[in-house]
């Protein structure tokens, strides 16, 4: 997995509420077997008209919002478990997604792949979107070691909570797979022992 | 200490906590399908790691599969190659596949259950989020993403923390015509979608405890839908008397000291849960969506709100629909029976219960999708088919079906559908489709009249 530490970028807003990932990529495009070439669908049917156009109106067409931030509205990421949304927004340039909340299993999926969640406060939120709104070329900064997210021109932050275990994964790229792996005799011993268990409780 | 439903099953099945880490937690039964497992074979394949404990996992065809000829190899070249490759990974690491066409073959919600593998106290994860399904048994059941199928493969565990506890209670007596869909449909509308996030849910109360089996899962489907990871009910004896005899499920002597550790499983009088909250039975109306999330709904004869933010505005301007407006006699094109939360037979039995006799509107077309090979045979054997048949309904093949559109079950762009499914996110039924969320009575009164209609007065 690619590490994270730090990330000094401009943003996209993306003032939507209750973004579910059926949006961040429709249905019809889960019939890879690979985890390449999801970008391109990213938020397809709010990107592109039914002819294929663009919609002129949709943030990520807008050519005055660039970066490898996205800052979305609050309950981002709810709806299905599918993590071809995380690879979508990693594999079209996000790094970091910014909301109020995140749905649970989009959250884990993100942190697998290298995608920073940051969870801020409804007030931060709104701190950040009048921020781009006053300038579109705002810069933010993600400090991951500090838990930090900073506007820039304005010095204001927050900190945001992440799991110690997951913080540590991010900042070395480590993945769960190869740490489970490492904990085969644990789980065989736990399994020898499971029937036991139950027997115990019935006492 | 006292501990909760949800406590007991959770620490029994924890092999080790990390410091300020998550636990690593052991799943007792992995469900797996065509479209979120591809990339964790591959990427087992990449590292070169075997499948830990390919006994413990199971395989469905569903997603992606057509609902016509399923014995005529798969139209869609994509869907085809997901399935084929579902087949082969299957074979090459010696996992069950309940492929298209196999008399056990299902949703994959719909089917485990009636084999008999899911059981009270189990944990079960599944790269699919409507998992919580399983819960309806009294397991732990939760959707996980690719990443998380990748390292139950390997090691038949999860890196998880944790969730919060949380109590939905509802008492009292539920009116005529309000069926399970009716009952979460107003706990999430009252709720909201992001009630539940960080939790998981138990549901109790004496509207859970009457309720049938198929009635709980339709409820522990719909938890994933107020954000909780999943929803859970106590096991009793409608639980026992439902898992008792099927294909898989332990067997005499066996499923004696099972039920006697499932019997301990119940919440300990004065546990504490994080959160909850308490609802009248007496309150709850059949329930129709108006939005595009499962949250905005409102009771059949009301109006949608008046009040709304931004993201309302968006939805409503989507659904064509207006604020105060009622949803009564809006003239629909489409029902759909179907999806992992309204495809059992009782779901049948309840819309062929209201049809018999009468014939579908000429506006409409009907669509009614079984869960599983299983439901569809007892839909013959019980004579439904014909009672559909003779109304003017659709009856196909199971699968996921127009849930998701990911096969030719789309709902056409600006079409109304009222769906038995779970979500009315925009285009989830078709690019374009407007979906309204609904029990299987209420679709299936629809479907009759042509239009949204206040059915309950016609009830004896």
């Amino acid at each position: 997995m690619e590490k994270f530490t730090t990330l000094q970028d401009t943003a996209v807003p993306l003032e939507v509420e209750n973004i579910d990932t059926d949006q961040i990529i429709p249905a019809r495009f889960l019939k890879a077997t690979d985890k390449a070439g999801f970008g391109e669908n990213l938020f397809k049917d709010w990107r592109f008209d039914k002819d294929g156009k663009p919609v002129e109106d949709f943030t990520l067409n807008q050519d005055q919002y660039s970066g490898q931030i996205l800052i979305a509205g609050n309950n981002f990421g709810c709806g299905s478990s599918r993590e071809h949304a995380a690879w979508a927004l990693k594999a079209y340039g996000f790094k970091v997604v910014v909301s109020s909340y995140f749905a649970d299993i989009f959250k884990g999926n993100a942190l697998n792949n290298g995608l920073l969640p940051v969870q801020v406060s409804p007030e931060f939120l709104d701190e950040l979107f009048l921020a781009i709104r006053k300038d579109n070329k705002e810069s933010f900064k993600v400090d991951l070691e500090n838990q930090k997210i900073e506007i820039l021109s304005s010095g204001k932050s927050e900190n945001f909570a992440i799991d110690a275990y997951k913080k540590t994964c991010l900042i070395n790229g480590f993945d769960d797979i190869d740490f489970l792996v490492s904990k085969l005799d644990a789980i065989k011993k736990f399994e020898e022992k499971q029937t036991q268990m139950r027997e115990a409780a019935i006492q | 200490m006292k501990k909760t439903l949800f406590d007991k099953i959770w620490d029994a099945h924890v092999v080790e906590s990390i410091p300020d880490g998550p636990d690593i937690l052991y799943i007792d039964q992995h469900l797996i399908h065509e479209v979120t497992s591809p990339q964790a074979f591959n990427e087992l394949k990449e590292r070169d790691i075997p499948v830990f404990r390919p006994n413990k996992i199971v395989a469905t065809a569903d997603h992606n599969t057509p609902t016509e000829n399923q014995h005529l190899p798969v139209k869609d070249l994509l869907s085809r190659k997901q399935l084929k490759e579902l087949s082969q990974n299957c074979e090459e690491n010696n996992i069950t596949l309940y492929g298209l066409g196999h008399p056990y073959n299902g949703i994959v919600h719909v089917m485990a259950p009636e084999l008999g593998i899911t059981q009270p106290g189990k944990t079960m994860v599944c790269g699919d989020s409507h998992t919580s399904t399983h819960g309806a048994f009294g397991a732990i059941a939760f959707g996980i993403g690719t990443s998380q199928v990748t390292q139950v493969f390997a090691s038949q565990c999860l890196l998880v923390e944790k969730p919060k506890r949380l109590r939905v209670n509802v008492n009292g007596d539920l009116k005529k015509g309000v069926t399970p869909k009716d009952v979460i449909l107003y706990v999430i509308s009252k709720l909201g979608t992001n009630s539940g996030t960080g939790y998981f849910c138990e549901y109790a109360g004496d509207v859970f405890e009457n309720m049938s089996m198929e009635g709980r899962m339709t409820v522990c489907n719909m938890s994933i839908e107020m954000g909780a990871r999943g929803g859970l009910i106590a096991p009793d004896q409608t639980t026992y008397d439902y898992v008792e005899g099927r294909e898989f499920a332990p067997k005499g002597e066996e499923f004696d000291k099972l039920k006697a550790y499932w019997e301990t499983l119940k919440t300990d009088e004065g546990a504490e849960f994080d959160q909850e909250y308490s609802f009248d039975a007496e309150d709850i109306e059949p329930m129709i969506t108006y939005g595009t999330n499962p949250g905005m709904g409102i009771k059949i004869t009301g109006a949608i709100p008046v009040e709304g933010g931004k993201s309302d505005a968006k939805a409503l301007s989507y659904m064509g629909f207006k604020p105060g407006e009622s949803l009564i006699d809006k003239p629909i094109n489409y029902i759909f029976i179907g999806s992992c939360t309204n495809s059992r037979i009782e779901d049948f039995r309840m819309a062929a219960s209201y049809i018999k006799g009468k014939k579908k509107a000429e506006n409409v077309n009907a669509l009614i999708v079984p869960g599983s090979r299983q439901v569809a045979a007892q839909i013959q054997q019980e004579g439904l088919d014909k009672v559909f048949e003779e109304a003017g309904f659709k009856l196909r093949q199971p699968g996921c079906s127009a849930c998701l559109a990911m096969n030719d079950d789309k709902i056409p762009e600006g079409e109304y559908c009222v769906s038995t499914s779970n979500r009315n996110f925009e285009g989830r039924q078709g690019q374009g489709s407007r979906t309204i969320l609904a029990s299987p009575l209420t679709a299936a009164a629809t479907a009759v009249a042509g239009k949204i209609t206040d059915f309950t007065k016609s009830l004896n």
